[in-house]
């Protein structure tokens, strides 16, 4: 079954038109991420997803019901958001239950289910704390919890980890990665980190300037990415991209090459001198300057390089992309 | 900063600026607190001197409580101000509220309408604030200065506080739509305590001139049951002769309740600052 279908979605404020003719089908149980760059509405759509806006034109079906004219509340969704958003007038056990109350849900589910939330996000110490006595890790997992204890049909994630430190980001993300397997709710998780995008999906949206650009497994959009925007965006360092004529004269189309396809070979077409590198002890980075573009190549393992070298390059074998002039994938 | 902060020259120098303007906008209060217990001769004669064993009298305040209610006048102040006050803050913080958080046709242009007020002064329109309430009977009433002191105040409330309203967090907001909150719980339980800061300003802005209004009492309501303080303290000065100990002492004693609510509106306004933590 399907958990939320959005169909030919659109949505303006006033003349700017923000979300652009969106068809995205999520199943049951699916871990979605939404990706693009900053501005591009992912925001925006998880908002129309939410009810918080009201779409312009198209439809939002939750759960196989048309939902355009429920309000959020009513929706069976919970949202958690970036600034993480709790009732500053309300301890962590209220911040809880409010929405429950709302509900009108009895007092021993209430507490059950809050007892149930505080244990699987290790809040229990904390309950009767409030919002600005917690670390922002803690106020974090409040906010989860404060969509789990809802038992939500959908869960919408909005850049839940951006404002925490690299190390809590991992152990969050893991957390998530956690309470989705014993869940198994489907939740839509909107981000413009790509490492996070591709370590939690199941399926990734990636969308651009309010359209949907590809949607596809994690591998799927890596290995087979739709067009040159996708091929970029995902893939960390991200994909070099060369005019084909330094191979091949006179061709137009734009060559796509990952840099851990790049292999040292002296017998290698390709002639690049290093400006730069990076020595990560597993891998070695080397941002290269090739007939004037910037290119980097990941070797594995450690090389000694010396910025200025010049180094002979090939690609490995039926490992490189082809992108027309604009941008549309050609091999 | 923080190094222009703990060097002690700097500390000194800007703790003397402080002092030394406390103790020029305290000296006039200063002044009336004394002499409002001296005999009227000692006043003029002395007019710095601290009341002493032969100066002290209480000649003025028995004077006060004497003539007129004064009382009365006292409790009508009392209800104006604070009715006034209540009336703003309420109503500017909901037409605040719909400004900043509603998208709706004319949006803008109500938000310049109702600043317009800011800069057009309310007694100008004096006369025919008369008629109004001479028409609708509300002449002589506290009513009709709740009402005036109401409208003079809302514009600027309603600019401050939109602009403060913008500030408080989309997202929390949204999450208490989400958690099934109605607007007017998200209204009153989590956007009002966070701008309270500026709904103390607004108060304090406002409380002053109101209490001080000689204006508007005198025209509008001037009858012995509707007489404000500032208004029944007018009985002491004549065109020839002043008692100037009753009206110092009457001075005196309308200080004290606008220090009160002052104190009240003051500490809202440090609990507002350190207290938010949306983040
Ligand atoms: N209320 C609004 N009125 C007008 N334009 C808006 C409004 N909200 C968003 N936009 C515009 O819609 C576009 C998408 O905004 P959105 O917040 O969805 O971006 P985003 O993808 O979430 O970006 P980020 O990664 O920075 O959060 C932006 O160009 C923004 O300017
Ligand atoms: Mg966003």
């Amino acid at each position: 079954m399907t958990a939320l279908t959005l169909t030919n979605v659109n949505k303006s404020f006033g003349n700017v038109h923000v979300l652009k003719d969106i068809n995205i089908e999520v199943n049951e149980g699916e871990f979605v991420v939404f990706v693009g760059p900053s501005g591009c509405g992912k925001s925006t759509l998880l908002r129309t997803i939410a009810g918080l806006e009201d779409v312009t034109s198209g439809e939002v079906c939750i759960a196989g019901n048309v939902v355009n004219q429920t309000p959020p509340s009513k929706r069976g969704i919970a949202m958690v958001f970036q600034s993480y958003a709790l009732y500053p007038h309300l301890n962590v056990r209220g911040n809880m239950s409010l929405a429950l109350k709302q509900a009108k849900e009895s007092k021993e589910t209430i507490e059950e289910r809050v007892a149930e939330a505080s244990r699987m996000l290790s809040l229990g110490d904390y309950l009767d704390r409030f919002p600005s006595e917690l670390s922002g890790g803690q106020r974090q997992r409040v906010a989860i919890g404060r969509a789990i204890v809802r038992h939500p049909k959908l869960f919408l994630f909005d850049e839940p980890l951006s404002n925490l430190d690299a190390a809590l980001r991992m152990n969050t993300r893991l957390e998530i990665a956690n309470l989705h397997e014993q869940l198994g709710a489907t939740m839509v998780y909107v981000t413009h980190d790509q490492t996070e995008a591709m370590t939690l999906a199941d399926k990734i949206v990636v969308l651009r300037d309010g359209r949907v650009e590809q949607i596809g497994s994690p591998m799927e959009l890596y290995n087979n990415p739709a067009n040159q925007f996708v091929a970029g965006f995902l893939g960390s360092p991200a994909m070099n991209f060369l005019p084909a004529a330094l191979l091949e004269d006179g061709n137009p189309n734009t060559l796509g090459v990952r840099p851990e396809d790049l292999m040292l070979d002296d017998a290698g077409p390709l002639q690049i001198t290093s400006k730069h590198v990076e020595h990560l002890g597993g891998d070695t980075n080397v941002i290269a300057d090739c007939n004037g573009h910037q290119i980097t190549v990941r070797l594995f393992g450690q090389h000694a390089i010396r910025s200025g070298q010049s180094l002979q390059l090939r690609i490995a074998e039926g490992k490189s992309y082809l992108f027309d002039p604009d941008g549309a994938r050609l091999s | 900063m923080s190094s222009a902060r703990s060097n002690p020259i700097n500390t000194a120098a800007m703790h003397g600026a402080l002092i030394i303007y406390t103790l020029i906008a305290l000296f006039p209060v200063f002044v009336i607190l004394i002499n409002s217990f001296k005999t009227r001769k000692k006043i003029f004669r002395e007019p710095l001197a601290l009341p002493d064993a032969d100066s002290f009298s209480l000649v003025g305040y028995q004077t006060v409580m004497k003539q007129g209610d004064f009382f009365l006048y006292f409790q009508n102040s009392f209800i104006v101000t604070v009715g006034s006050l209540t009336l703003i803050l309420l109503f500017g913080a909901m037409a605040a509220f719909a400004l900043s958080e509603y998208r709706f046709r004319g949006n803008m242009l109500m938000g310049l309408y109702l600043a317009l007020g800011i800069m057009i002064p309310i007694r100008i329109g004096t006369v025919a604030i008369l008629e109004m309430m001479v028409s609708t009977g509300l002449v002589n009433t506290l009513w009709a200065l709740i009402l005036v002191y109401t409208a003079q105040g809302l514009p600027l409330a309603v600019f401050i506080l939109s602009e403060f309203m913008r500030q408080v967090s989309d997202d929390l907001k949204n999450a208490g739509r989400i958690d099934g909150l109605s607007e007017f719980t998200i209204f009153f339980k989590l956007v009002l305590p966070l701008v309270r800061p500026a709904l103390a300003t607004v108060a304090v802005f406002n409380m002053i001139p109101i209490w001080n209004d000689l204006w508007f009492p005198l025209i509008l309501a001037p009858a012995e049951e509707t007489k404000t303080l500032t208004l029944g303290s007018q009985v002491f000065i004549g065109q020839f002769v002043t008692d100037w100990n009753a009206v110092l002492s009457a001075l005196s004693m309308a200080i004290l309740p606008v220090l009160i609510l002052y104190v009240i509106f003051s500490r809202q306004l440090i609990r507002g600052i350190t207290s938010g933590a949306v983040k």
